[in-house]
């Protein structure tokens, strides 16, 4: 039996589900915006209403508030998003046992094998759509296909409130056309270098030759090929499917922007110290180290180094980061936040293979001093035991690296 | 356009039986209108489309009427006329709910 692959996305998620709470706002542009103090004050979803008048997620308030002066910005209530969201998933457990969560307001189902009990696809999908309307009055977008990517395509294709059926008989007829940015994976950077090529469209990219993607852009133009040709025989990650932890990072906006060397250590030292504590609480080392940083145009890259031997310490964790900061970037402006990332996990339970010239002794000291702040934090609290480099900025060093946003999590999983 | 409703947070006089099942026995309205709750018909998830808020929603009888009656988040709403609940002090009138 051909496989049955649905991708459901609620349509303009946050602003949905205040709308549907205050019916006041319906019908106007709203915007759910991070907090203004604390500098996250961006666009998080935008209504239709403001869309249409120039709004998009990721602007910054006065930006929004310029393309459209009558916006009603609305803080964001994470806890009410999750209750909708779960009972948005209970509707789809109704369906199928095989849910594959993306954020809080995506979702792919495999209805393979439902079929026989609740239709066709389709019919699925149509039963879903009108649920989600009756029970919890948001709309869904939902993409019908035999596969992850092409389902994800379909539900973007036409919004709100719709169902795109693209299956082998009409895929080259709907997805061919696309730009080929439609394409889950095809960011700015591999879209500038596809573009240069004269690959515009999905179409393009699926009939291009294998040995030129790759030569062009290595392992992932062989992948972004069988994207393109609607293959993608990845399976649908059931929930209860607990994947393995690849990496631990923690990034944040700092609340003023960052300007010099200084500003940014005091800041890799803080996420540096819950990325630590995290990798200590798995039980791990991570071997490589990784620094995000993001400019406040929001152009944002990452650089990563392999450590010599695995680490779950702060201070290596920091000035590692710090060091490679250091190395690539060079304060064409100043910067809205910085994260710290360690991956390549390895078990800190195993022993670890000695370097010959690394001083073991002072780094076994340093893994000691971090446990003994962890133990006093947590029977004291987390301001009982600090870095003295924290008292010199108590503004940058108020942010509270515990305090995590969702981050939209990544397809291959890592 | 659906008429306008606004959510009215109201007690609720509830019974829970041996199972853990709760049924809405009285909804007061306000102190002068306590009305009973004759049969509870349906009990579904709903949004309220006219007044907001998505919860547990209970169609109840109440004098030979459908009323319904939401569960959100432990507490009890009716999604009332505007007017019965700016006129809630003077309290006279009879409250369709």
């Amino acid at each position: 039996m051909e496989r049955g692959i649905l991708h459901v996305d609620a349509n303009c998620y946050y602003a949905s589900v205040e709308m549907q709470r205050n019916p006041e706002l319906r019908d106007k542009p709203i915007a759910v915006c991070g907090s203004q103090k604390e500098r996250h004050g961006i666009v998080l979803t935008a209504s239709y209403p403001a869309k249409r008048s120039g709004v998009k997620t990721g602007m910054a308030i006065w930006q929004a508030m310029q393309a459209c002066p009558s916006l009603i910005v609305v803080p964001p209530d994470y806890p009410e998003y999750i209750r909708i969201s779960g009972m948005m998933r209970e509707i789809f457990n109704s369906y199928t046992d095989l849910v594959e969560p993306f954020g809080l307001d995506e979702a792919w189902l495999d209805v393979t094998g439902s079929q026989e009990l609740f239709g066709s696809p389709v019919e699925i999908a149509e039963a879903i759509s009108a649920r989600v309307k009756f029970e919890l009055g948001l709309t869904v977008s939902i993409g019908v296909s035999n596969n992850k990517i092409t389902a994800k395509l379909g539900s973007d294709y036409k919004k709100p409130d719709a169902i795109t059926r693209i299956m082998p008989d009409n895929y080259r007829e709907i997805v061919y056309p696309l730009p080929v940015e439609d394409l889950l994976y095809v960011g700015p950077a591999t879209s500038c270098k596809l573009r240069c090529v004269g690959i515009g469209t999905i179409g393009k990219l699926a009939e291009c030759d294998e040995d030129f993607l790759h030569r062009r852009l290595g392992k992932v133009g062989l992948v972004l090929k069988t994207f393109a040709m609607g293959l993608d025989p990845t399976p649908v990650q059931r929930t209860d499917h607990v994947q393995a932890i690849k990496s631990v990072g923690n990034g944040s906006t700092a609340p003023r922007d960052l300007v010099n060397d200084d500003d940014v250590r005091i800041m890799l030292y803080l996420l540096s110290e819950s990325v630590a504590l995290r990798l200590r609480e798995l039980g791990s080392r991570c071997m490589v180290v990784e620094v995000y940083v993001r400019d406040n145009a929001l152009v944002s890259f990452t650089r990563q180094r392999k450590l010599r031997q695995p680490t779950c310490s702060s201070a290596e964790i920091a000035e590692t980061a710090f060091d490679l900061f250091k190395r690539n970037y060079h304060w064409d402006k100043p910067l809205r936040g910085v994260g710290v990332r360690g991956s390549e996990l390895v078990d800190a339970t195993n022993g670890v293979q000695l370097s010959l010239y690394a001083d073991a002794r002072k780094r076994d000291r340093w893994e000691q001093i971090d446990g003994a702040m962890d133990d006093l934090r947590q029977r004291y609290g987390y301001l009982s035991v600090q870095r003295a480099i924290s008292r010199l900025d108590p503004l940058l060093a108020g942010v509270d690296p515990s305090q995590h946003t969702i981050h939209p999590v990544g397809y291959f999983g890592g | 356009m659906e008429e306008k409703r606004i959510r009215k947070y109201v007690p609720v006089v509830l019974r829970v039986d041996e199972n853990g099942k709760i049924r809405p026995l009285v909804v007061e309205f306000d102190e002068q209108h306590k009305y009973l709750v004759d049969q509870v018909t349906d009990v579904r998830r709903a949004a309220c489309q006219s007044a907001g808020g998505v919860g547990d929603r209970y169609t109840c009888r109440i004098r030979g009427q459908e009323a319904y009656l939401w569960l959100e988040k432990g507490r009890w709403f009716i999604a009332a006329k505007p007017e019965y609940v700016a006129k809630e002090d003077e309290g006279n009138e009879d409250h369709s709910v």
